[in-house]
């Protein structure tokens, strides 16, 4: 690489992890100011993990995540499976219209489209309140579909067409040739689609701030709260661990991937062998 | 000889466009049947009808004399070779294999006994445990093979199966697939485009086009009578000429009349002439019937492929014999050279050799894709 | 047992039509009436009877700033936010795709080891709390924040940032650019550097492989990232209220502001307006790539 494309990447970097170093070194701050170092200290941990608030949004978005998650991904994967064996154009544009749409429309609409959606019906049902987990589940479900179903559908369309006829003409009824066959084949991309939407739920903001309430607080919204008032360097605390926890995700993420980039390079080594 | 299973009247269309068009045929028990024609020309889907992965729109499908239009696949005693394998990649040989058996709940054991025994016949033994991604080409194909017959099935289809090897192993796999079909006395229904694997490997030959069966029979009976037009031009080289059936044994065309061996067309009456290439004698001008300029000369091997020009039609002669370019030469034809057919819908469409090349042949060969 | 096998076959052809009923059903619900529900609350008032007023409020409405000069001077209260927030969100998208582009062919021409390292730099931080990042930008650009405090180490005058339109669109371009890295970076990978070699053999300058071949066959990754960024900058509310202190309000921090004070139709009527315009936008987007991608290729 030449110099100046190093530099200049260099630079770029510096940008994106700025902040990021900053709540880091902060977090370990012994007074409570954001900008001023006073000296190292582990207090803003220790007041953190004493914080129930901050735990209870821990456990209340870990909940949602997972709920809306295995949900999106049970929903979107047959979804996939109907759309891949529509046959008729009109049918196949109008899916892919509405599939696309939750993820064109900017986060605020969807939000509010679904908050008066709920507060309509809430209303219509006499509720005092009509925010609640159900509803922020809906919304979270709603927004992840998308991803869940643009993760499996280019895996069904690389699949061999013939392979659960296949399995039909070896004695498999319909039920037990997806089973037995195209599930296996499009698992990788159930598993990425489960993956992405249990992370887009763990970070999503905007959406679940319209669509929450009862009491039900999710971690970003619960950050959202605490930025309202005078921020102590607990939050970088939070901030931090996040951070490690998802660095340490995605490290072993990397592993599994060159452990696989590793056995496939020696299959094609040998392959080329014979 | 019992019939195992009947096509009637069957039509079939695929979003308004019509693949198969009231076609009929009898396959018989344990014969070796080959549906042969050019891509588009409805041979597949006639197998996916046979194999229940489609329903004829009229006519009925019958197996052992019981009508089976919406028996699904998994409930048909018919297996597949696919075109492309269709092996499970996230099973090894062994368990490929045994796949069939698993559905049906047979005991482990016997699974064992008869998997080896599937293997060793399609000379696999040793490979249980290798990923069916990590064979050959031609070793999937034999997994695929042992796989839809390890259930012994009545009837095993196979659509276009050999089209993805290479020449050598092609040549291989009829051989072994010929004697597979004859060991295990299952009635093979064989797909294909390539003429010449049709005859080498067929007991009956099926030549189709554009959804219509044009000629059911033997392949001697295939290539040396061909009904039509398009079933001589298909099958093998031919000369295809217009001519005049004057009388029984004695037919007219580029201005000479020939003795044949044909008969009851009636009098004076158009026809369609074929000469095989390999049927023309070539002799001194003025000995010759005909006569004629050599246009090109191809070396083949075996033969020489010689382009003669007659009176401005080009004839193809296949000769052992050398001739030069430009050289005048004589066309001698014995009546048994000569294959009289009724005119067709297909007459005018195959001319002569003027505008022929080898190379292109080969072209529009490798350029022939999947149906659908 | 031909009734029987009849029955199951058409069981099959209706597992497939089963499997998607679901997620069609949730679709037409959670998708599409929802945004029906937006236009409705647009046209109507607090008693669901129809009305333009919240419409037209947003249209005629105007309030008096002071300008620089001291005086004031009536303007168009939503209409001019809204036209700041598509300024702002503009120029951070112009910003991303000319920081981004030459970065991303910089990583597409990385030894594959080193561009997962790239991919995997750039994603940190999306994965990170947007909030708590934006925040922690608010920390280095106060007037007694880090920045100015480090100016004050060595000496240097310090900087007023947080509060303006500047600080606003340094959020903007943080928080997105990953958003306009990723498909440039994706689409660059996957072009052929045999295409390149070509052109420079058939007599091309590093300019003329830039604009005749990179450029074009780049167009498509070019338009996918501006959609990712341009959106969530037009709409957003969070890094306006903290890096913009405040005092520059933008589309998003109405709609926000409206429903915490449980204007429900008029937040209605300016996200309805804010939906179409997008739409707009997009179709022309949509258009203008289309000939580009066509006329480059």
């Amino acid at each position: 690489m030449k110099s100046i494309a190093k530099v200049y990447t260099a630079i770029i970097f510096v940008f994106l992890f700025a902040p990021i170093a900053i709540l880091l070194v902060f977090s370990f701050n012994e007074g409570n100011s954001l900008s001023v170092f006073s000296g190292f200290s582990l207090y803003w941990y220790e007041e953190l993990i004493g914080d129930s608030n901050t735990l209870e949004a821990l456990r209340n978005t870990l909940v949602l995540a997972l709920c809306s998650s295995i949900l999106s991904t049970i929903m979107g994967t047959a979804a996939a499976v109907g759309m891949n064996k529509l046959r008729s154009k009109p049918m196949r544009a109008a899916m892919n219209t509405v599939t696309n749409l939750p993820m064109v429309n900017p986060e605020i609409i969807t939000g509010i489209s679904l908050m008066l959606m709920f507060v309509f019906v809430g209303r219509m049902m006499g509720l005092a309140t009509s925010l609640n987990f159900g509803t922020i589940l809906i919304a979270h479900i709603t927004f992840s579909l998308p991803f869940v179903i643009l993760q499996v559908l280019p895996k069904l369309r690389q699949m061999d067409k013939a392979l659960p006829e296949a399995a039909m003409d070896l004695g498999c009824t319909p039920l037990r040739a997806f089973l037995k066959v195209e599930l296996p084949e499009i698992f990788p991309g159930i598993l990425t689609g489960f993956i992405m939407a249990f992370t887009l739920s763990l970070d999503d903001f905007v959406i679940s701030y319209f669509t929450t309430g009862n009491g039900f607080e999710t971690l970003p919204i619960r950050i959202y709260s605490m930025t309202k008032k005078t921020v102590t360097p607990k939050m970088y605390a939070l901030a931090t661990i996040i951070f490690f926890a998802i660095l340490i995700l995605l490290l072993l993420s990397n592993l599994a991937d060159r452990d696989e980039n590793e056995r496939q390079k020696a299959r094609r080594k040998e392959k080329a062998d014979r | 000889m019992k019939k195992i299973i009947e096509l009637k009247n069957i039509t079939k269309s695929f979003d308004g466009e019509p693949v198969l068009q009231n076609v009929n045929l009898d396959i018989y028990d344990n014969e070796f049947i080959t549906l042969l024609g050019p891509s588009g020309c409805g041979k597949t889907t006639m197998l996916r009808l046979i194999g229940g992965f489609e329903t004829p729109d009229e006519g009925d499908v019958i197996f052992l004399g019981k009508r089976i239009n919406d028996v699904p696949p998994y409930q048909r005693n018919v297996n597949t070779v696919f075109q492309k394998y269709a092996l499970f990649p996230h099973l090894n040989v062994f368990e490929n294999v045994a796949f069939p058996l698993r559905e049906k709940k047979v005991p482990k054991a016997e699974i064992e006994a008869k998997v080896t025994e599937m293997l060793s016949l399609v000379a696999l033994k040793g490979f249980e445990h290798r990923s069916v991604t990590r064979l050959s080409g031609g070793q999937q194909q034999r997994v695929a093979i042992a796989r839809a017959l390890v259930a012994h099935p009545q009837v095993l289809l196979l659509d276009e199966p050999l089209g993805a090897l290479d020449l050598k192993l092609r040549k291989d796999m009829q051989v072994e697939l010929k004697k597979i079909q004859k060991q295990t006395g299952i009635t093979f229904v064989f797909v294909t485009h390539d003429q010449e694997e049709a005859l080498s490997m067929s007991d009956t030959v099926v030549v189709m086009s554009e959804g219509k069966i044009h000629q059911i029979g033997t392949p001697i009976d295939i290539y040396n009578e061909p009904v039509n037009a398009f079933v001589a031009d298909f099958i093998g080289e031919s000369n295809i000429l217009d001519g005049v059936m004057l009388e029984d044994y004695k037919v007219s065309f580029s201005g000479q009349t020939f003795q044949c061996l044909d008969k009851d067309f009636g009098k004076n009456v158009p026809v369609d002439v074929v000469v095989r290439p390999e049927d023309v004698d070539i002799v001194p001008v003025e000995k010759g019937q005909l006569t004629g300029v050599v246009t090109s000369v191809t070396f083949m091997g075996v033969h020489y492929e010689i382009i003669v020009d007659v009176g401005g039609f080009k004839w193809m002669i296949q000769t052992t014999d050398f001739v030069d370019v430009d050289e005048h030469i004589g066309i001698e034809l014995e009546p048994d050279a000569i294959h009289i057919m009724k005119k067709s819908e297909y007459s005018d469409l195959y001319g002569d050799y003027s505008s022929f090349s080898n190379e292109l042949d080969e072209l529009s060969e490798v350029s022939e894709e999947d149906e659908e | 047992m031909k009734t029987s096998v009849t029955r199951d076959r058409r069981r099959v052809l209706r597992a497939d039509h089963l499997s998607l009923a679901p997620y069609t059903v949730w679709a037409v619900l959670f998708v599409l009436v929802p945004l029906v529900f937006v236009a409705y609350y647009a046209f109507t008032d607090n008693n669901f009877q129809f009305t333009l007023e919240n419409i037209q409020r947003f249209f005629v409405s105007t309030s008096s700033v002071i300008q620089d000069d001291g005086s004031t001077q009536e303007v168009r209260t939503y209409l001019l936010i809204f036209w700041r927030s598509l300024k702002l969100a503009v120029i951070s998208t112009v910003i991303c795709l000319v920081l981004a582009y030459p970065l991303a062919y910089i990583m597409a021409r990385a030894k594959p080891r080193t561009q997962k390292i790239f991919l995997t730099i750039v994603m940190i931080p999306m994965w990170m709390n947007f909030l708590i990042r934006t925040y922690a930008w608010m920390t280095i650009l106060q007037d007694t924040g880090i920045l100015n405090n480090f100016l004050s180490l060595l000496h240097l005058p310090n900087v007023h940032i947080i509060g303006t339109e500047t600080a606003v669109v340094i959020g903007m371009v943080y928080d997105y650019i990953p958003y306009m890295i990723l498909p440039l970076y994706s689409i660059m990978a996957k072009m052929d550097t045999r295409l390149i070699e070509a052109a420079r053999d058939l007599g091309c300058n590093s300019l003329g492989v830039l604009r005749r071949v990179i450029w074009p066959l780049s167009l498509p990754g070019v338009i996918s990232g501006i959609t990712m960024v341009l959106i969530p900058s037009v709409s957003t509310f969070y890094i306006s209220q903290k890096l913009g202190d405040g005092k520059i309000m933008l589309i998003g921090d109405v709609i926000e502001g409206q429903y915490v004070a449980n204007n429900l139709h008029f937040a209605a009527a300016i996200a309805f307006v804010l939906m179409i315009l997008l739409l707009v936008c997009m179709a022309i987007m949509r258009k203008l790539a289309g000939r580009h991608v066509e006329g480059g290729l």
